[in-house]
């Protein structure tokens, strides 16, 4: 579980949320929604300690490895690694032929599950927009994380495409007990696959039901 | 061509260049740092005008000067948006000291011309010495970070996503990018060592599709490509920079129409 208790984010004098209260439960599949600048990717940062917080208390077990799917990635045509050799960049060297082995089988296993298997030699640089997506997604889950972070995934997809992606997340999501955070602008995804939102508005974040949300808090600019 | 003292050692110095380099070179394409690279080796060149001066070896110079540039550039360039301005602004003012360097300094100007472009002849066997333990050294620290390296190189976002230090990591590569580039200069000098730094390794870039055989195939290219340039060099008396340059200029060429005609296929 994931809890944050009055907690405080400021960089210098500038306040970006305070008297934040909520409860991500394991396993939950969470909508973060709000304009752009509301802090949405701030909070994220402060979960995988990558930011610290300014004040308050945020409850998170250690143990509980995240997996992040960045928004962004700097992969162009001449990228040249395949999909599966991008996956594996996630592993760490092993000098024992038995771990190397079981490396071997979680790839393939994580290629299977996020059924990239058969596009597996194909360089990245000329996957489509979805397949470059999953095979982000795939990168993240080799850590066998608890917590996965999706970033905007889903922003430069077709709508096919982005369907068959939060299927996929939401397969792994119910499969495996998966915690996923989903940053997203999109309220027909938001409304389709999540229950709760986070809704990050003037300086603080709310939990709220997915039935309350509406499609002005999905605006890309501030109010 | 081995009856010669000054062939064997040429020969087992750009060895260790073209091992060296092809390694580091695959990092260097994939880190976009083609153009520190060759601005790094020109501020070997003022390095080693600096060593000439007060009577340390050029080669002490030059890595004096390129590690303490390569980290200057790596601090100011944080932001990439910032990168070649400060590059440009680094290499400007070491080019100028080098120049004045050399021009304080009593050695000729065929001394400029070997540092600049490079020779076979000029190598001693102490030099070669030298020259296989830094080599060694800079495959050591690849090695070491080979899979954290190799991961903020193909997937900056990816690595800072999974925790790596990737601020750690920068500083350690340019550490090692700054003694491949004085460790090169020895053989095709200052202006060209950075041909060995990046063709080699762009060019494996259309060949194959891991990190592992990017650096065979990077290494191999080097290697062939210092081992024709000694050979013609010896045969026809022409610089051996050309000949490397050449070498690995067509084959990138190659590579780039292989890709294009792969693609169209």
């Amino acid at each position: 579980m994931i809890e944050a208790r009055n907690l405080e984010k400021r960089f210098g004098k500038q306040l970006v949320f305070k008297d934040v209260n909520f409860k991500i439960n394991d396993g939950e599949f969470i909508s973060l929604v709000g304009h752009n600048g509301s802090g949405k990717t701030t909070l994220v940062k402060i979960l995988m300690g990558l930011e610290k917080k300014s004040g308050g208390d945020i409850l998170i077990d250690k143990k509980q490895t995240i997996g992040y799917v960045p928004q962004f990635r700097n992969i162009d045509l001449d990228y040249p690694l395949d999909i599966e050799q991008f996956v594996r960049l996630n592993l760490k060297w092993k000098l024992s032929p038995e771990k190397r082995r079981k490396d071997n089988e979680l790839v393939n296993e994580i290629l299977e599950k996020t059924h990239l298997t058969e596009l597996k030699h194909r360089p990245l640089g000329l996957a489509s927009g979805g397949e470059k997506q999953k095979a982000y997604l795939a990168q993240s889950l080799l850590n066998d994380p608890k917590i996965l972070i999706l970033d905007e995934s889903t922003a430069s997809l077709d709508v096919e495409v982005k369907m068959q992606l939060m299927d996929l997340v939401q397969e792994l999501n119910k499969r495996f007990k998966l915690t996923v955070i989903f940053i997203t602008h999109d309220y027909e995804l938001s409304k389709k696959y999540t229950k709760r939102a986070l809704f990050f508005e003037n300086k603080t974040i709310k939990p709220i039901s997915i039935n309350d949300v509406s499609e002005d808090m999905f605006e890309l600019g501030g109010r | 061509m081995f009856g010669y003292e000054f062939m064997r050692e040429a020969f087992i110095a750009s060895t260790f260049i073209a091992i060296t380099a092809g390694i580091v070179g695959v990092f260097v394409v994939s880190r976009n740092m083609s153009f520190l690279s060759h601005t790094l080796s020109e501020i070997g060149f003022a390095g080693a005008s600096f060593g000439v001066l007060i009577g340390i070896s050029p080669l002490a110079g030059m890595i004096l000067f390129t590690m303490v540039s390569s980290v200057a550039v790596g601090s100011l360039s944080t932001e990439s948006s910032r990168r070649e301005a400060s590059i440009s602004t680094i290499s400007s003012l070491f080019i100028g000291l080098g120049i004045l360097f050399l021009s304080l300094s009593s050695q000729s100007s065929s001394y400029a011309t070997n540092i600049l472009f490079g020779s076979i002849v000029g190598i001693s066997a102490k030099e070669v010495q030298q020259l296989m333990i830094l080599a060694v050294v800079v495959i050591v620290i690849i090695m070491v970070f080979y899979k954290s390296l190799a991961f903020d190189s193909f997937d900056h976002i990816g690595a800072r996503a999974a925790g790596l230090k990737t601020r750690f990591l920068s500083v350690a590569f340019l550490i090692t990018l700054a003694l491949s580039v004085s460790i090169g200069s020895q053989i095709v000098g200052s202006m060209l060592v950075f041909v060995l730094l990046t063709l080699p390794g762009a060019t494996a870039r259309y060949l194959v599709h891991s990190v592992p055989k990017l650096i065979m195939v990077s290494v191999g290219l080097s290697l062939a490509g210092v081992w024709l340039g000694l050979y013609l060099a010896f045969v026809t008396n022409w610089p051996v920079t050309f000949f490397i340059s050449s070498f690995e200029v067509i084959v990138y060429f190659l590579g780039l129409s292989y890709k294009n005609w792969k693609l169209s296929h």
